[in-house]
């Protein structure tokens, strides 16, 4: 059969161009927002604050004033204090909990995706369990026995998404699986651990990583959902749930005690939503592919 | 052939459980490759040209059954130790796929993956490694190789990536290439640029190479030898320039026929192969080729014609009524 026959010069095209993306407003405020809100969680001790628990009693949700910036809540301690040492807990909980998801559940998907086999039934079967399981009577029942802390509501919140993480971990992991480029890298003679670690973590890193941004908005606002039920971090401790809920009783009087926390918490997982979203596409070399 | 096989294939059949029952995807297939010695596999989709590449690497799917031998520089490859085989691939053997869209890590950059194919196998430090995918990534034609290396795949077209492909198999010196429809997934200008380069590639390092192909027009003047298979079988294997003076198998005519001819007429309907290949849960008993074939006669119905030598020994085919066809094309 005649063939054309080319040179290689043929498909010169020249040295590569490097792309520059521009970030919107929005992106920046986020990164402004969170970098402002995990500042001052981290040095509030060092924050010329009053003490969040301290009371005082004959100042009981007073107004805004150059001693108390934001007021002072139901039992006199500063508004502004608490709100800073909850956005701590908040923020320890919210990454904490879904860092234990994704280091389990991640490495559970990505092996069960890999191996199958009965591995893959005994991972997906204790999953279905775990998921089955309300997580509402799981969490009552570890505080009943193990009592209020920050490291059990931790725990309890990375537990419950391990499901999760695993099930994204594992659809990830299945469709690349059998992609030839794995294929290839049997073929060329890698081991199990190097196609699991050098093949298949960098692709399924991408949705894991997207995953876990939303798992930590997710897990901020379940956080101050069981504190607001008070089964979250013991009182008198300040968390953002907490707040709320305190500042329930009190909604006619100062609904600010209630809406602020709440404003706070919103904004903050906003932000999580918005640079993760941001970040994953940036960071996706696959979106370049057309 | 000369010399004793680099790669011999004896008796090989695969079988796939399936839900509708035993699919058997190929049928005790016997092939040679000496060293430096080109083969071409030849048929349509589904006729197990794949999967007989995949029971060569030992890569077969988890459920696929294997038996018969295949025997690569004096060891069954079936029998070898995990351990073994796996230093074996990539140092020995190697394989280029299809699709350059998919063979390669859509997250890592083709400098990375060169380079950490580099040190595992031939254990260089990384600035010796990084050199060397230089240096290969030029002989593969690719212009500006040191900026390449910084790229993903996504940032190259189809024939740069089925370049760095091809790259990444000769990293480590193998002595047998397996090219898996190496062009299918090219236009035609870069498939001839590949297959060239294949070629150019192995005479250089004096490597064996199977390529296997649905297009009868890339092996010839390619290999050295071919084997036309057809639902799971070899039906006609020769010498290349025998093969096209002197066909015998009227699948292995079909196929050539149904090759576009650039002297045609426009609009000349393409002389397809009528019918589908058989359903290989249910084979049929007699010549698989039966249903389709202009040739078939009674004997076709009840029998299984058995590969057996025409002319000259290295010549073999499967047929009762064999033609004598020979290709108007330049071998």
């Amino acid at each position: 059969m005649a063939t054309l026959e080319l040179g290689i010069e043929g498909d010169v095209v020249g040295s590569p161009v490097r792309r520059t993306r521009r970030l919107g407003p929005l992106f920046w405020a986020a990164i402004v927002w969170m970098v402002a809100v995990v500042a001052a969680a981290a040095f509030a001790d060092l924050l010329p604050l009053p003490s969040p628990t301290d009371m005082d009693m004959l100042e009981r949700r007073a107004p805004a004033s150059a001693l108390h910036w934001l007021g002072t809540d139901g039992l006199g301690r500063d508004e502004l204090a608490r709100l800073i040492h909850g956005a701590r807990v908040s923020l320890i909980v919210g990454v904490c909990a879904p860092v234990i998801g994704i280091t389990i559940g991640g490495a559970l998907g990505i092996l069960a995706g890999y191996f199958r086999g009965r591995f893959e039934t005994l991972v997906v079967g204790s999953m279905d369990v775990l998921l089955a399981f309300p997580p509402l009577v799981f969490a009552l029942a570890v505080t009943a026995y193990l009592g209020q802390s920050i490291l059990n509501l931790t725990c309890v919140l990375g537990v419950l998404g391990i499901p999760a993480f695993m099930r994204v971990a594992r659809a990830a992991t299945l469709s690349l699986a059998r992609r030839e480029f794995v294929i290839a890298a049997q073929a060329l003679g890698a081991t199990h651990a190097r196609i699991l670690l050098r093949e298949l973590l960098p692709n399924v890193i991408l949705p894991l990583f997207a995953f876990f941004l939303l798992g930590v908005a997710v897990t901020i606002v379940v956080e101050g959902a069981l504190s607001f039920l008070g089964l979250g971090v013991p009182p008198p401790t300040a968390s953002w749930g907490g707040m709320i809920g305190e500042g329930r009783e009190s909604l006619e009087i100062a609904p600010r005690l209630a809406f602020l926390p709440a404003f706070a918490m919103f904004l903050t997982v906003l932000s999580f939503n918005l640079v993760g979203d941001t970040l994953r596409a940036l960071t996706d070399p696959r979106q370049g592919a057309l | 052939m000369t010399g004793p096989a680099l790669l011999s294939v004896e008796d090989v059949s695969v079988n796939l459980p399936t839900p509708r029952g035993n699919l058997r995807a190929v049928d005790r297939v016997d092939l040679n490759v000496g060293a430096g010695r080109t083969l071409g596999i030849v048929g349509e989709s589904g006729c197990g040209k794949t999967m007989l590449s995949r029971a060569i690497l030992q890569l077969l799917p988890k459920k696929a059954m294997l038996s018969g031998r295949v025997m690569f520089d004096g060891q069954d490859l079936a029998r070898l130790a995990p351990e073994r085989l796996r230093k074996l691939r990539g140092r020995s053997l190697a394989v280029v796929f299809q699709d350059p869209m998919t063979s390669l890590n859509p997250v890592l950059t083709i400098g990375t993956q060169l380079i950490e194919t580099l040190q595992e196998h031939l254990e260089l430090d990384g600035q010796a490694a990084k050199i060397r995918s230089v240096e290969l990534l030029a002989a593969v034609g690719i212009p500006a190789p040191e900026q390449r290396l910084k790229q993903y795949p996504h940032q190259l077209s189809g024939g740069m990536r089925q370049r760095v492909a091809i790259a990444i198999a000769l990293s480590c010196e193998p002595k047998l290439l397996i090219a898996d429809e190496p062009t299918t997934a090219l236009d035609v200008t870069i498939q001839a640029q590949i297959l060239d380069l294949l070629a150019r590639e192995q005479r250089r390092r004096h490597m064996a190479m199977i390529i296997i192909t649905h297009d009868l027009g890339v092996v010839a003047g390619r290999t050295d030898e071919v084997a036309v298979m057809y639902a799971g079988r070899v039906v006609e294997r020769a010498p290349t320039p025998e093969l096209f003076k002197n066909m015998h198998m009227p699948y292995t005519e079909a196929l050539l026929a149904a090759i576009p001819k650039i002297d045609a007429k426009p609009h000349t309907p393409l002389p397809a192969i009528s019918g589908r290949p058989p359903d290989p849960t249910r084979p049929l008993r007699g010549c698989s080729f039966m249903p389709r074939c202009r040739y078939a006669w009674a004997q076709c119905h009840i029998e299984k014609p058995r590969l057996e030598p025409a002319e000259s020994p290295d010549h073999q085919y499967a047929c009762f009524r064999p033609i004598n066809t020979a290709a108007g094309v330049p071998a």
